[in-house]
């Protein structure tokens, strides 16, 4: 009998997982998914952060679960099963939400519960924890939120800073006085319009930067 | 009436699902290649929530509210179920689609065809849970407020991803920079779009 050898927890293959969906795998910019509520959280950093941390926590518990149970679920049924997983782990987040940090809760209003059709994590179930062991799902959950949450950080960084003059809440533009020298914050940049225009300037940027993922046509 | 074709216009044209909330991304970006085929999906998404907006606002009515349950008993008054609502929702939704899937395909086959993958796409989409969210949140008063919100949504979704298409269709004549090709300009035809529509944003009807 030949001793299985043990994979280390975080072996190349894993740590790959979790840092490919930081850069040339990003959930948003390459995989198109969870568009939806990335761009409509990103007005101020605080609600975008808390977004980033619920989806980290949804992805990745829904993927730990479904590649748990990836054997015992009969294909027809599949999205069925996903999406009652799902909605489970959006209620306990949401409720947490309430309970701990009402205000955001608030100003997420409809989006926490948009979690549930957010494609990353559909997307995610369906390519990856569908196939493969429990550990590296997890990895995955966290790796694609992590992408996603940094996206979101990025955006919702330039929107606050040159929408509202501050960053986290705490007025830069003020305590630095440009307001006396005839600056104005861009109104424009509030707007929901700005937050796609900003995303298509990341990917804009990306792709400048790593030629490979130019789509060809 | 005048409240009602207030709603219709307010959530075609002020509260666009994709232009005001990007509800319903990913496929408006995945599906927005040609007309033809977004047109199709632009069809079943408002058919889809012309029926679960309404099926969803007697859900909330008369099962998931706080006193919701009294007409079965009066001891039920203090009962709040709300925060089932999501799982609900969902439920309604992925069956509903099932439901319409297996109708179109019993009735019309050639529509069925045209619609092929799309139909059971539409239960992940995020516009249909989200009209039922905002349902929930706005507080409509009557189920034909709330259908009249479904319908109105899903014009408004149809309007906007035809005319990216559309767009979309022009694009391929020009001569886009190389590392904005495809997604990348579509992010920002999309956000020029939503600018155009911030136009009715001063209207009050």
């Amino acid at each position: 009998m030949e001793k299985v050898e043990k994979e280390p927890l975080l072996s190349a293959k894993n740590k790959k997982l979790l840092k490919n969906p930081l850069g040339i795998d990003n959930p948003i910019t390459v995989q198109v998914l969870g568009i939806c509520s990335a761009l409509a959280v990103t007005v101020k950093m605080k609600p975008a952060i808390v977004m980033a941390i619920s989806v980290t926590v949804v992805v990745a518990l829904s993927n730990l679960i479904i590649a748990l149970m990836r054997k015992s679920i009969p294909g027809r049924i599949r999205i069925i099963v996903q999406l009652v997983v799902i909605a489970t782990l959006v209620i306990i987040v949401d409720q947490f939400l309430k309970a701990f940090a009402f205000d955001v809760s608030k100003q997420l209003s409809v989006f926490v519960g948009l979690i549930i059709t957010n494609c990353i994590i559909m997307g995610r179930l369906e390519a990856f924890a569908m196939a493969n062991k429990p550990w590296p799902s997890f990895l995955d959950g966290i790796g694609n939120g992590a992408g996603y949450g940094l996206i979101l950080i990025i955006v919702s960084f330039f929107r606050e800073f040159l929408g509202s003059g501050s960053i986290l809440g705490y007025p830069v533009m003020e305590k630095l006085g440009v307001y006396k020298f005839g600056y104005e914050d861009n109104g424009m940049m509030i707007l929901p319009p700005m937050a796609l225009i900003t995303v298509g300037l990341i990917i804009w940027i990306q792709r400048a930067r790593n030629k490979s993922l130019i789509e060809t046509k | 009436m005048e409240n009602l074709v207030n709603i219709f216009v307010k959530s075609i044209f002020i509260d666009n699902m994709i232009f005001a909330y990007f509800l319903g991304m990913c496929s408006y970006l995945a599906v927005s290649k040609t007309v033809k085929t977004s047109m199709g999906l632009g069809i079943a998404v408002t058919f889809v929530l012309l029926i679960t907006v309404p099926v969803n606002f007697l859900l909330e009515q008369y099962v998931l509210k706080k006193g919701a349950l009294v007409w079965l008993d009066e001891s039920f008054a203090t009962l709040d179920l709300s925060f089932l609502s999501f799982i609900m929702f969902i439920a309604v939704i992925a069956s509903i689609v099932q439901l319409v899937e297996m109708v179109i395909e019993k009735s019309s086959p050639a529509l069925y065809n045209s619609l092929g993958i799309f139909l059971p796409l539409i239960a992940v989409n995020c516009a249909i849970l989200g009209a039922s969210l905002f349902m929930q949140e706005r507080e409509y008063e009557n189920i034909a407020e709330a259908t009249v919100f479904g319908l109105g949504s899903g014009i408004g979704w149809l309007l906007a991803i035809v005319a990216l298409a559309a767009i979309r269709e022009k694009m391929r004549y020009s001569n886009v920079p190389a590392p904005l090709r495809g997604l990348g300009i579509t992010f920002i035809l999309t956000g020029l779009m939503g600018i155009a529509f911030m136009s009715f944003l001063g209207i009050t009807l």
